[in-house]
């Protein structure tokens, strides 16, 4: 075997001062960095194999160890940067596909960064939330053209039939991530915190465990190229019913699930036999066209007896904007949106880097282009691929989102550090792994209360800055772009977004 | 009466139950110190199960008809009357370990090291919650009352 030419990626670096030998890192490790030598009473790090997801940093009793990136310096080059040199030792050595988990980490413009949020003074007055109402209920679905409502006998009636709303208490949503890519554990928490919190969260393409259907007015099921654990029962017991078209962090290619993932309670979940790979197709070979898309809404909506929204979720590309407005007009309830720096399991590394648009312009130019058509009201927009924060939130709502997805931000409140490595199976939070050794470090008791104080913090952070708007509801924000100014972004980049330069009145 | 109670299908087996009840019966009560200059004499009072996936952490139950009372030849082991606890005194016990003997659990160890007495969960005589509890990374281990 020849020589590896790839250097550690991190250093730990443990001080013998403050080590005790207690090995829980050496328990706590599933890539083996650490190993106790009981003829010394030491323990020592083999680096090589550290991902950098700091459990054993977090989980020292004595604050003995420290993982800092490996300081190795290539020669200084700009453009034969370390991580394309690694990267193509790797795959020098492999042959394959570089593989990468979670979402684009490659220095794109982010475009929340350079948005800058209005508040009120003098001419108009702020709010205050903690004394006054205010309102983040968000009901996901299509909305009537008009509303028609007659009176009788002194009683008001709404004559017009309204179409099948989700109601959020807030304009926040679990993105999909399937039973087989993340653990149960981490499945039980989402869907417990979306219920303690009155939102949703999605099954992605993984079926729905049994034992999760007491969840279902929580739940939105999602319908994939694979169809995995599609049958009667998961669409009647879900909110919502969401046809996945594509993912942000690899729109254009399918989903592979090895088959060490799919185990007996993924494979009856998923309806596969244990033990093999489960592929979603890269298309669904259903769908060629917006009208073949129609035909799966409709047979859905069939299906469920018209009671429920359907939405599609496809990734941002380039023209996102006639795209969304096809599936507008294919029937669908809401379109999920997924930018460029969306999260996944596994993707490819070019791919994940180098494909797509980030969500900002995408979801600006979709509203833009529905309101031109005049049919904005027919479908609910979702927002989804690195909401990060509250101020995220608030920024995307402006630029014409209903509500967001957050995948990358709920794992990390579940623990996920952002190592990448969700694709080996290896996860030491217990998150993106079926080894039973793994999966109960994630506690769903502790998970889902933790997420559900992400989803409390950001509605009380997202109440202060409509407060401070002057703005009572979040309807009231829907599109509004006054509230929003750029700086730093050219005259295009301004006119993509359909905002003001900072310092514009 | 509050006793601890492991809930094995979160335990991680990190151990570090084992690694604060120690610290926790230290002089010094200060991690580094008691593992770098008292360890040899210490040990945790509770026994750590492993098997497969498997593990939890088996502390004294406190039982309610507690067999090393009854065992127990020179009265050292006794019920503590103010919190219901199984207590061992350490200055009586003369390490005859028929206690370990009837102890249904196995949640008696000898202390060959130190004391040279039974060592048993005394649920951190004083403090509110116990150390194992109230360092348990993903809380399987709780304390809480529950009915028998």
């Amino acid at each position: 075997m020849s020589l590896s030419l790839l250097p550690p990626e991190f250093k730990i670096v443990r001080d013998d001062a403050r080590c005790i030998a207690c090995q829980v890192c050496v328990r706590q490790c599933a890539n083996d960095v650490h190993a106790y030598d009981p003829e010394d009473d030491w323990v020592y790090s083999d680096y090589s194999r550290c991902v950098g997801c700091h459990r054993c940093v977090t989980l020292c009793p004595t604050n003995a160890i420290t993982c800092v990136q490996n300081p190795l310096d290539f020669r200084a080059n700009a453009n034969w940067t370390h991580a394309m040199i690694t990267g193509l030792h790797k795959q020098a050595e492999t042959g394959g596909i570089l593989l990468s988990g979670m979402g684009c980490d490659q220095p794109q413009r982010i475009y929340f960064d350079h948005l800058l949020l209005n508040a009120s003074q003098v001419t108009n007055p702020s709010i205050d939330p903690l004394r006054e109402p205010m309102e983040l209920r968000t009901h996901i679905g299509r909305k009537p053209d008009r509303v028609e409502i007659s009176c009788k006998d002194g009683k008001v009636k709404l004559d017009t039939k309204l179409a099948p709303q989700l109601e959020l208490a807030t304009p926040i949503m679990f993105s999909a991530m399937s039973y087989g890519s993340i653990s149960y554990n981490a499945c039980v928490s989402l869907a417990r915190a979306a219920k303690q919190a009155g939102i949703v969260y999605n099954t992605g393409e993984g079926g729905l465990h049994p034992t999760l259907y007491e969840y279902g007015p929580w739940t939105i099921a999602q319908v994939a190229s694979g169809r995995f654990g599609v049958h009667p029962e998961y669409l009647d017991v879900a909110a919502a019913l969401e046809i996945k078209i594509g993912q942000g962090a690899k729109p254009g290619i399918g989903g592979h699930l090895p088959g060490e993932k799919v185990s007996a309670d993924v494979s009856r979940t998923r309806m596969i036999p244990e033990g093999t790979d489960a592929l979603s197709p890269a298309p669904h070979h259903d769908i060629y066209s917006i009208e073949d898309l129609r035909q799966l809404i409709y047979a859905l909506k069939e299906a469920t007896d018209y009671e429920k929204p359907v939405g599609v979720k496809v990734a941002a590309v380039h023209n996102i904007a006639p795209i969304a407005s096809g599936i507008a007009r294919a029937g669908a309830d809401y379109i999920a949106i997924d930018g460029l720096r969306g999260g996944t399991g596994a993707a490819p590394t070019v791919i994940r880097n180098n494909v797509g648009i980030p969500i900002e312009l995408a979801i600006s130019a979709v509203d833009q282009r529905l309101r031109q058509e005049g049919i904005r009201n027919q479908v609910s927009l979702i927002a989804a691929g690195s909401i990060r924060n509250s101020g995220d939130v608030v920024k995307i709502i402006a630029l014409g989102a209903d509500a967001v997805y957050i995948g990358t931000g709920a794992l990390v409140a579940l623990g996920c550090h952002l190592c990448q490595k969700c694709y080996t199976g290896k996860c030491n939070w217990g998150i993106a792994t079926q080894d039973p050794y793994l999966t109960k470090r994630l506690n769903p008791n502790i998970g889902s209360r933790r997420l559900a104080n992400l989803v409390r913090a950001w509605s009380l952070e997202i109440k202060e800055m409509l407060g401070g708007m002057g703005v009572n509801a979040i309807e009231s924000l829907r599109g509004n772009r006054d509230h929003l100014r750029g700086v730093g972004l050219n005259e295009v980049e301004l006119r993509s977004l359909g905002i003001k330069a900072a310092g514009e009145a | 009466m509050k006793r601890i109670y492991v809930n094995e299908e979160y335990c991680i087996a990190c151990r570090l139950c084992e690694v604060h009840c120690l610290v926790q019966h230290s002089q010094s009560k200060k991690i580094i110190k008691a593992y770098k200059e008292e360890a040899p004499q210490l040990m945790p009072r509770l026994v750590f199960e492993e098997e497969g996936p498997l593990s939890f952490a088996m502390p004294c139950r406190h039982c309610a008809d507690a067999p090393c009372l009854d065992a127990c030849i020179t009265g050292a082991m006794h019920r503590d009357e103010e919190t219901e606890a199984v207590l061992c005194d350490e200055d009586r016990c003369v390490g005859c370990w028929m206690c370990v003997m009837a102890c249904p659990f196995g949640a008696i160890q000898r202390n060959l090291k130190g004391t040279k007495a039974a060592s048993k969960c005394d649920l951190c005589y004083g403090e509110e919650i116990p150390a194992c509890v109230a360092h348990c990374p993903n809380e399987a281990l709780v304390f809480e009352e529950r009915e028998q």
